[in-house]
């Protein structure tokens, strides 16, 4: 029989206690400790893991590294901009979006923290140039650890429409993003629908992200 | 569009990403660049008559491991700034020592030679134009490693652009030495540092307006 796992709520501790016959009650082992002592490195070794498949093809492990991240950079900007909570959705999607379109950039022998910190760095500081008028942005970033510290799961709702930005984009850039990545068809079937080449098809999705990139940076 | 139906959209058909194509890449575009620089240099500005004597002179090659040695430093720091979270580190040291060196034999040079002649070694024949002309030559070399670094994801965009400036510099500058007659160190030290630093301040300009991703 598998032993429950060790909490640290009191209420929880409290429930296991009043269930728990004697043989049951266990002290948590030290590495356990000190694995909870230390969530940045978990997260970034779970980062890192992720990456490295989705970079290989993987796409779920591709999705479960940009859902962990985002809401660790949740958590993050939300602390940031405190003072501009609206921004906060925004600049994830940007920041997201920028991972995404720099991911062939990080090394599988690196560590992520650092690349996805100096990405995070890039894109906020951006912002805060350009809304300059929202002053007092305390930008003390040199802590790089606190990026993965917390977790924020909860979006708030973001003030840019990233699917009205794409109906601006020329046809040839997103007509592939349309039918390749919302819709779902292989680079074949996108060929097919739009009567583009295949090599076509995957420059557009390829450089149409990038336009999209642009295209949230340049508008307030 | 809400945060998770991107991050849907963007993991769906993401295909498996080769590393080795960004850097080949920018090889492509520096070597584009470098011939570039030395069709410039062969066809506007005319190789030189005595190349035959002066390639069996040692300080053609000195003048030519210099903006090697240059060219090779500001490569190193380039592909680092142009990786997120990538230290430069003793990177800025191998650009240093180049100069630095050159400096000191330049000092030397001095020293050894009668102060009347300070004058002339220093000046030389060309020390008007042969600046302007190691930036005209750095052109192609500077556009072909912004457009590079562009496709990768540079994060202090300045800094990534003067050293998109200082490798088409230095690569201009090996370009160059088929043409130029100075051989004194004095001028080369001076005037060849000073050629170079013309397209590091406009990369370092270009940068932050060109370089975004």
């Amino acid at each position: 029989m598998t032993n429950p796992p060790m909490t640290y709520s009191t209420a929880a501790v409290r429930l296991e206690l009043a269930d728990a016959t004697p043989d049951m009650l266990q002290f948590p082992a030290a590495s356990e400790v000190l694995m909870e002592a230390t969530p940045q490195s978990a997260v970034e070794a779970r980062l890192r893991t992720a990456l490295e498949a989705g970079l290989a093809g993987d796409a779920r492990a591709y999705r479960t590294f940009l859902e962990e991240l985002g809401a660790c950079l949740r958590a993050y900007l939300r602390r940031r901009l405190h003072h501009a909570p609206a921004d906060v959705e925004d600049l994830l999607q940007e920041t997201l979006l920028a991972i995404h379109n720099g991911r062939h950039t990080w090394v599988p022998s690196q560590p992520v923290t650092p690349w996805l910190y100096a990405i995070a760095r890039y894109k906020l500081i951006d912002h805060a140039r350009a809304h300059r008028r929202r002053d007092a942005l305390n930008l003390s970033l040199e802590d790089a650890g606190e990026l993965l510290a917390a977790a924020d799961h909860e979006p708030a709702q973001a003030g840019h429409d990233v699917g009205l930005l794409l109906q601006q984009l020329p046809d040839h850039h997103r007509l592939p993003i349309l039918f390749v990545k919302v819709e779902g068809l292989s680079v074949r079937e996108a060929s097919e629908r739009t009567g583009m080449s295949e090599s076509a098809i995957k420059v557009g999705v390829h450089r149409g992200l990038k336009a999209l990139a642009r295209l949230i940076g340049n508008t307030p | 569009m809400n945060t998770d139906e991107l991050i849907a959209l963007l993991a769906r058909q993401s295909p498996a990403v080769d590393h080795r194509a960004p850097v080949r890449r920018f090889g492509l575009a520096l070597a584009l660049g470098f011939a570039g620089a030395g069709a410039l240099a062969i066809l506007l500005l005319g190789v030189r008559e005595d190349i035959a004597a002066a390639l069996r002179l040692p300080m053609y090659w000195w003048k030519l491991l210099f903006a090697a040695s240059l060219a090779a430093a500001s490569l190193l720091v380039t592909l680092r700034m142009a990786t997120p979270g990538r230290r430069v580190g003793l990177g800025w040291v191998g650009i240093a020592l180049p100069v630095a060196v050159a400096a000191v034999a330049a000092a030397v040079a001095l020293q050894l030679a009668p102060r009347e002649s300070w004058g002339e070694l220093i000046r030389g024949d060309t020390w008007l134009v042969c600046p302007f002309l190691i930036a005209l030559l750095s052109t192609p070399a500077l556009v072909g490693a912004l457009a590079a670094v562009r496709n990768l994801a540079p994060t202090r965009l300045g800094l990534a652009g003067a050293a998109c400036g200082l490798l088409a510099g230095s690569l201009a500058t090996m370009a160059y030495c088929v043409h130029c007659p100075e051989m004194a160190v004095p001028f080369w030290a001076i005037w060849y540092t000073a050629g170079m630093l013309i397209p590091t301040v406009v990369g370092a300009l270009l940068g932050p307006r060109v370089l975004r991703w």
